[in-house]
């Protein structure tokens, strides 16, 4: 986590493609909310013409803090249980 | 939250002094008044690291407030036919076409139309997501009779439909016959219905073809229930026809027994390269086709034993109509600019600006058209501009595994998302899954702008005028378009033309005139990646457009059906130059090998590049890395590389003289380069994926110099332009300038 944006070790970054390979709708997206400052998260609609659905609670000043909060999520999605670091 | 309101596009895309070029603008709600000015573009990109957003004002008549407005497009592809005496002496009628639709369940959509539905008269035939094949027939009372078959088409099947009305009897025959054969097929059927008192009314509303239509805006119907899929050899007939009859004129003539019964049959294969519609009966009733449906395209009589549409236009007699193809949006110009005279030339925008709103509809100023006004051009890739102008991909799809982080959508993408009207890329799909082959510049291009937050064509491109403007060398702009009209004629009133980031798309008219340049002693500084690898052609009768295949090969977001290779602007095999026998390499040294968009890396100096006829590039340069920094990607060696191949045609003389390596396993070989699939097709483990940076030696004292990476430009402005990669471009661009003969 310390390095959210890679490289990542092989072994990493095969679970981060695991998790950016998923459908088009309900992609995590960041959309921006100041230029190259604020983002908010989103999700894709998947579907032309319909907007990205904005998740209000969550607002990130740096990319890498998006990074980290998407790959926890998707890590308790995919594995039924939260990150827990040490 | 920042939304984006207010778009435009201009008529022209290179304009000399004196001509004129007209601004047409769009506003959302909340935008009722604009400032417009004319500015030329100094820089664009407003990343916290990089140079930001500069212009400078030029004075003209166009600077003022303008009222903000909505203006409607109207996208979709049919054809229109007028109104004539063809379709006077209707009593008994038949309507028939083979089709193959792509989204019979969609909606109800229209495969002929010649109707009123306020006054209720004339006809229509449909297909409908549940009952398949519809006949409308007007009441002559403002009603309408509907008729329909009851058995639902399949997607992505021929079917041969028929409508036949025999005003004696009253009676109604509907028929869809699926032209393959299955074992199981529960949507061919026939039925017949008793019309009791109906009569085809006549109606003076014009024919369509693919989509009805209610209301007229700029002189032509609008279409509407817009029919996506082929339609082949439409027929209208003023008696009913037996089965036998309907089956021979699926041929590419009308039967001399049946002229005289015929109001008009289309054969969609002739005249492929315009965009009429050619009626083979008698009466010739020729129609027009709008917004750009695919023409060339297989029809249901395709064998594939030929390939190509020249050789069996008659197994090409299909169009592919589209609900959301578009060529010209035709909204009214809020203002015009008459070029002042003396207006240098360089890349402009109009610059639309109200509160937080802004847009940059950006043009260029060429020079008199009878001659240069510098030693050096700089070559705006306007072709490449149009295949990706529209890019959904963002927004559609984020794009995450090809950059291996999350997507950043800006208020741009979510504007486009929710215009669908304005089009697609040539990246992208139609509403269908039909691939976009066709492309236009006469609507809103949403991230073709100089300060577009993806750093990607224009808006990566402002890293090189950022540059040059710095540099303060004097240069000349010019574009694709200038280049494809004009020839090599152009070209050689410079003595060095400069490429930009990224000029992927060529036509061969643009090919010929970079080739016959660096063949004529013409020096040549190609400052980017993935170059010369598309083949495009133009339509002179249709400018602003675009067509491109994407063929056998290639890394592409889709693919060209079989017998689908050749373009139907111009007859030309499309998809990559390097199919047609003219390899990039052989052009400029280096040719598309890898791509990837996480981290961008460096290059190392090489043996080559110690070489004496290289000693010019590296003056003042004692590193041996170049371009350990960039603002894309950090790094002067990424997105996508070229590398020097003899097997691909670099010229035996060329020297490499830099070449990047530590490439992260984003980076992957180009599909089209891999054989046999292997493991190792990433950056860390394949030594094909680098860049390679070329120079050579060209006839008559003209040279090549070749960047090998579309990250190189953003490399540029690093340390207030004191670093590697400026210094390598400023040397090899003032040896380039300097006449003395390459040896
Ligand atoms: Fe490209």
């Amino acid at each position: 986590m310390g390095n959210p944006m890679g490289p990542h070790s092989a072994a990493l970054q095969r679970i981060v493609t695991r998790m950016r390979d998923t459908e088009a709708a309900g992609r995590y997206v960041l959309v921006t909310r100041i230029p190259y400052q604020e983002w908010g998260l989103a999700q894709l609609s998947g579907q032309r013409g319909v907007d990205v659905t904005l998740l209000e609670d969550q607002v990130f000043t740096s990319l890498e803090d998006a990074e980290r909060a998407v790959f926890k999520m998707r890590w308790e999605l995919i594995t039924g249980t939260p990150l827990v670091l040490d | 939250m920042l939304e984006k309101k207010i778009a435009g596009y201009s008529d022209e895309i290179s304009v000399a002094p004196g001509e004129r070029i007209r601004f047409m603008v769009s506003c959302e709600p909340g935008v009722d008044r604009y400032q417009a000015d004319i500015v030329r573009l100094i820089s664009g990109d407003r990343q916290p690291s990089g140079p930001g957003y500069r212009d400078e004002l030029l004075q003209t008549s166009v600077s003022g407030e303008y009222p903000g407005r909505s203006q409607e497009t109207y996208c979709g592809s049919y054809a229109v036919v007028p109104d004539g005496p063809a379709f006077d002496a209707l009593s008994d009628l038949s309507l028939q076409a083979a089709i193959f639709p792509t989204l019979p369940a969609l909606r109800r959509a229209c495969i002929i139309s010649k109707m009123d539905i306020e006054a209720g008269c004339g006809f229509a035939l449909w297909t409908d997501p549940a009952d398949g094949l519809v006949l409308q027939l007007g009441d002559g009372d403002g009603g309408l009779r509907e008729f329909t078959l009851g058995q639902a088409l399949v997607a992505r099947e021929w079917y041969l439909v028929s409508a036949t009305y025999d005003s004696s009897s009253g009676e109604v025959h509907l028929r869809q016959q699926l032209l393959d054969s299955y074992a199981r097929d529960t949507s061919s059927g026939e039925v017949k219905h008793d019309s009791k008192g109906t009569a085809v009314v006549r109606c003076n509303a014009p024919l369509l073809i693919a989509a009805a239509s209610r209301e007229e805006a700029r002189g032509k119907p609008v279409g509407e229930m817009i029919f996506n899929g082929r339609i082949e050899r439409p027929v209208v007939a003023s008696r009913v026809l037996e089965r036998s009859e309907i089956e021979s004129l699926r041929s590419d003539a009308v039967p001399r027994g049946l002229r005289t019964d015929i109001c008009a049959a289309w054969d969609f294969s002739r005249a492929m390269d315009t965009d009429d519609i050619i009626d083979i009966s008698p009466n010739r009733a020729h129609g027009r086709l709008i917004n750009l449906p695919i023409r060339a395209v297989r029809g249901s009589n395709w064998t594939g034993d030929e390939l190509d549409f020249n050789h069996a236009p008659d197994q090409y007699a299909a169009i592919h109509f589209l609900d959301d193809s578009l060529y010209d949006c035709e909204w009214d110009a809020d203002f015009e600019l008459e070029v002042p005279a003396d207006t240098p030339s360089g890349l402009y925008a109009a610059r639309l600006t109200a509160g937080d709103q802004e847009d940059h509809i950006s043009f260029v100023v060429r020079p008199p058209r009878d001659r240069a006004t510098a030693s050096l051009a700089l070559l705006i890739p306007t072709a490449s501009y149009m295949a990706y102008g529209n890019s959904r991909g963002g927004i559609e799809f984020g794009n995450e595994l090809l950059a291996n982080h999350l997507a950043v959508i800006g208020p741009e993408e979510r504007y486009l998302n929710r215009h669908p009207e304005y089009g697609n890329s040539m990246y992208d799909n139609h509403n269908d899954g039909t691939g976009v082959c066709y492309s236009s510049r006469l609507r809103p291009l949403i991230n073709i702008r100089p300060t577009h937050h993806w750093l990607w064509q224009l808006s990566a491109d402002m890293h090189i005028v950022e540059w040059l403007e710095a540099q303060r060398i004097p240069f000349d702009v010019i574009t694709d378009e200038d280049m494809h009209q004009d020839g090599v004629s152009l070209l050689e009133r410079y003595s060095c033309v400069m490429t930009c980031s990224h000029p992927e798309y060529y036509s061969t008219n643009m090919w010929d005139a970079v080739h016959a340049f660096t063949q004529r002693g013409g020096r040549l500084m190609y400052m980017g990646g993935n170059g010369f690898y598309w083949r495009v052609a133009y339509r002179d009768d249709k400018p602003g457009a675009m067509e491109m295949r994407r063929t056998e090969d290639g890394s592409r977001s889709w693919a060209s059906e079989p017998g689908e290779y050749f373009m139907a602007f111009t007859g030309e095999y499309g998809g990559l130059w390097w199919r047609a026998g003219r390899t990039p390499q052989s052009l400029v040294g280096n040719g598309f090998i890898a791509q990837g968009f996480d981290h961008s890396s460096y290059f190392r100096r090489t043996a080559d590049s110690h070489d004496p006829r290289a000693a010019f590039i590296f003056e003042g340069i004692d590193d041996e890395i170049i371009g350990d920094f960039g603002l894309i990607g950090g790094g002067a060696a990424g997105l996508e590389l070229d590398s020097a191949s003899r097997a691909y045609g670099t010229p035996p003389h060329a020297l490499t003289v830099a070449t990047s390596e530590q490439h992260t396993d984003c980076y992957i070989r180009v599909n089209e380069d891999i054989g046999h699939m292997l493991l190792s097709i990433g950056g860390q483990d394949d030594p094909q994926v680098h860049a390679d940076v070329v120079f050579f030696e060209t006839p008559r004292g003209g040279a090549v110099f070749s960047t090998g990476s579309i990250g190189w430009s953003s490399a540029l402005f690093h340390n207030d332009h004191n670093n590697n990669v400026s210094r390598m471009t400023r040397n090899v661009l003032d040896r380039f300038l300097d006449p003395t003969p390459f040896a």
